[in-house]
């Protein structure tokens, strides 16, 4: 397989996970911590409205957890397509 | 030992740990000057991105917002770290690997442009500027309450430590002192954390002790008594809170957006040696942000609990020593309307007590009783937090001018030399500029920093987004984007913010039903944004493609392979 042919499916692989990423990091923050909030809240957990812990909390520990996801996903990507450093 | 005694042991270790960090690490050259060498391991990276990105505005401010704002406050909390997951995602790889040493370097050699080039520094000075005097103005706060010298000799102390650390050591002194600012900064907003979540709860982790159950055997949990005391003395729901969805909506998203459009934070990414580096360095830099993030909305419940336990119906007379040595400060004011001794702090008209929203974390540890010590500490994390992103602003306005105006705009054949001295000066010119404004604040400062991130997000993010994602975007495109973007967030921020269209300041609260949508001004960062997209890909129809060098350009930071190499050349 030429050189370009196996950029464009590096890449590509690279958008899809991009895809699938952003959309838990949209669906985390603006769908239950924004959107579906007053939903949520109906649920409490320990002290917190589900919904509330979702904005002030939640979130951030997914997002933390989406980017090292991304690094280990990508790290196995540029191996796979021999583009590692 | 007494509070002052303390405050003025720690500052000064702190401060000699700063100072000895810079003449250790002096830049000797421009690549050293500007990206640190390229060389700072993926750790240390994001140690000192972290204390990068929280400022004064993270560590004095933020948790102080919230616990007047309630739930609203996410929007700090969302937006100020969703950002790095954008960053980590869409900027950081990608620029590391095209290897640079300024954002306007590759907005200029992208669009192969160097009006592109002038527009980004135009836009980069414009937000790194507004945000370094809010700083300067951080340091002056902590020196006047802790140090009891007055706020203009403050900000002059503040401004000479900088100038000695960044004119000398560029990035590589300022990205290990960052390193030392982060663990003094994180310390400092930790421990008196945990104090008060032992205090209050029995929970020694605030991010639990938010949640849990009052220690006084009521049974109550701590969010249900907050709730219950806002309502009673008129305030809105805490964890309800009165903005408008669309508004909470818009206005994350331009933090997010604007968090990773900011030159000052993807400018630490080219400080890294290879791809992989940069992607887990972002990783790190959230992991340490979030370690103060989560901690903030407990400390902001925590806080407010304790202070109207402390104030609410108690006579003025019986107020505690910290609360007359605030009213010294003028960010404390008691007016006893009805004139019956007694504090009535309610939400509504008959309320006497001004409380600025700035002093909660700073006074914190005060309300709740805790050692010398801690309250000590809180003042040394301020001024590291302060400092470490007022250095990392300086170095972007710094090398805005001699690298992207003197050096790649007015006169491309400058020595090294020449440039690593005009990068001197130009960041101790930034220095005095920034002091400037630190001792004669003009009114809109606060008001301004909180809209740089609307500035950030109209007009860098979208180029540098179709830069790296759309390979056939034109400059025409990419240009007119930029300008119609920062131009219509410009426009919306001098109408709703400062009214200037409508006789000034008076008539903006008139204007609030007029608003676009019901966005305030913070928030309308994500429709400029997207007018700035949708404008760029418009005009870049109508023109012809970008050059086939270029187009190959973008084809090669897609391939993390030669990131290393990128940087010689």
């Amino acid at each position: 397989m030429n050189q370009s042919n196996q950029r464009q499916r590096y890449w590509s692989q690279n958008l899809r996970y991009l895809i699938l990423l952003l959309s838990i990091w949209f669906l985390v923050s603006y769908g239950a911590g924004i959107l579906f909030k007053d939903f949520l809240d109906q649920f409490m957990v320990g002290g917190f409205p589900l919904g509330f812990w979702m904005a002030q909390q939640g979130a951030i520990y997914v997002f933390v957890l989406l980017i090292f996801v991304y690094v280990a996903l990508m790290n196995r990507l540029d191996k796979k397509f021999d583009v590692n450093e | 030992m007494t509070v002052q005694l303390w405050t003025y042991t720690l500052v000064g270790i702190t401060f000699g740990i700063y100072i000895a960090i810079a003449i250790w690490s002096r830049a000797g050259s421009t690549k050293e000057f500007y990206v640190a060498g390229g060389g700072i391991s993926p750790w240390a990276n994001g140690l000192a991105t972290a204390a990068d990105w929280m400022s004064a505005a993270s560590f004095i401010s933020m948790a102080g917002l919230i616990s007047f704002m309630g739930y609203d406050g996410s929007v700090y909390l969302m937006g100020w770290t969703g950002g790095y997951v954008l960053l980590a995602l869409l900027l950081a790889p990608y620029l590391r690997k095209f290897g640079q040493f300024t954002v306007p370097d590759f907005v200029g050699e992208r669009y192969y442009s160097n009006t592109a080039r002038v527009v980004a520094v135009l836009c980069a000075l414009l937000v790194s500027f507004t945000y370094v005097a809010g700083q300067m103005r951080g340091v002056g706060v902590v020196f006047s309450r802790f140090l009891e010298v007055d706020i203009d000799t403050g900000v002059i102390i503040g401004m000479i430590i900088v100038l000695f650390y960044a004119v000398l050591g560029g990035m590589k002194g300022i990205t290990y002192t960052q390193v030392a600012q982060f663990c003094v900064l994180i310390f400092a907003f930790m421990v008196p954390a945990f104090f008060i979540s032992i205090q209050m709860t029995g929970n020694p982790i605030p991010q639990l002790g938010m949640g849990s159950q009052l220690n006084d055997g009521s049974g109550t949990y701590l969010l249900e008594r907050l709730n219950g005391l806002s309502q009673e003395l008129g305030f809105a729901n805490y964890t309800t809170g009165s903005k408008s969805r669309i508004d909470v909506f818009a206005i994350t998203l331009a933090l997010m957006v604007g968090t990773a459009g900011l030159p000052h934070v993807i400018v630490r990414f080219f400080t890294v040696k290879r791809v992989r580096d940069a992607r887990k360095s972002a990783g790190i830099a959230l992991l340490c942000i979030a370690l103060l993030y989560t901690t903030a909305p407990a400390v902001a419940v925590f806080a407010r609990i304790n202070l109207i336990d402390t104030v609410s119906n108690q006579p003025y007379a019986n107020m505690p020593e910290w609360f007359k040595n605030w009213e010294t400060t003028g960010l404390l004011q008691f007016d006893d309307k009805n004139q019956d001794g007694t504090i009535q702090y309610t939400g509504d008209a008959n309320n006497e007590l001004t409380v600025d929203r700035d002093i909660m974390v700073l006074a914190n540890p005060e309300i709740a009783e805790l050692p010398a010590w801690v309250v000590a500490l809180v003042a040394a994390g301020g001024l590291a937090a302060a400092l470490s992103t007022a250095a990392g602003l300086l170095l972007v306005i710094s090398s805005s001018i001699s690298h992207d105006l003197i050096k790649k705009v007015f006169k491309p054949n400058i020595s090294e030399k020449g440039e690593l001295w005009s990068a001197r000066a130009a960041a101790t010119f930034a220095v005095v500029v920034a002091g400037y404004f630190g001792i004669n604040p003009p009114g809109f400062v606060a008001a301004v920093v909180a809209l740089a991130f609307g500035l950030a997000a109209a007009s860098f993010f979208p180029a540098i987004i179709l830069g790296i994602f759309y390979k056939k975007m034109n400059r025409q495109g990419a240009i007119s984007g930029m300008i119609v973007g920062i131009s219509l967030m410009l426009f919306y921020m001098l109408k709703f913010k400062f009214g200037v269209f409508d006789g000034g300041k008076e008539a903006v609260a008139g204007l609030q039903s007029a608003w676009w949508w019901g966005i305030s001004p913070e928030g309308f960062g994500s429709v400029a944004m997207i007018v700035n997209f949708m404008v760029a890909l418009t005009v870049n129809y109508f023109y012809p493609d970008p050059p086939k060098e270029v187009q190959e350009l973008v084809e090669d930071i897609r391939i993390p392979r030669g990131a290393g190499a990128a940087h010689t050349h």
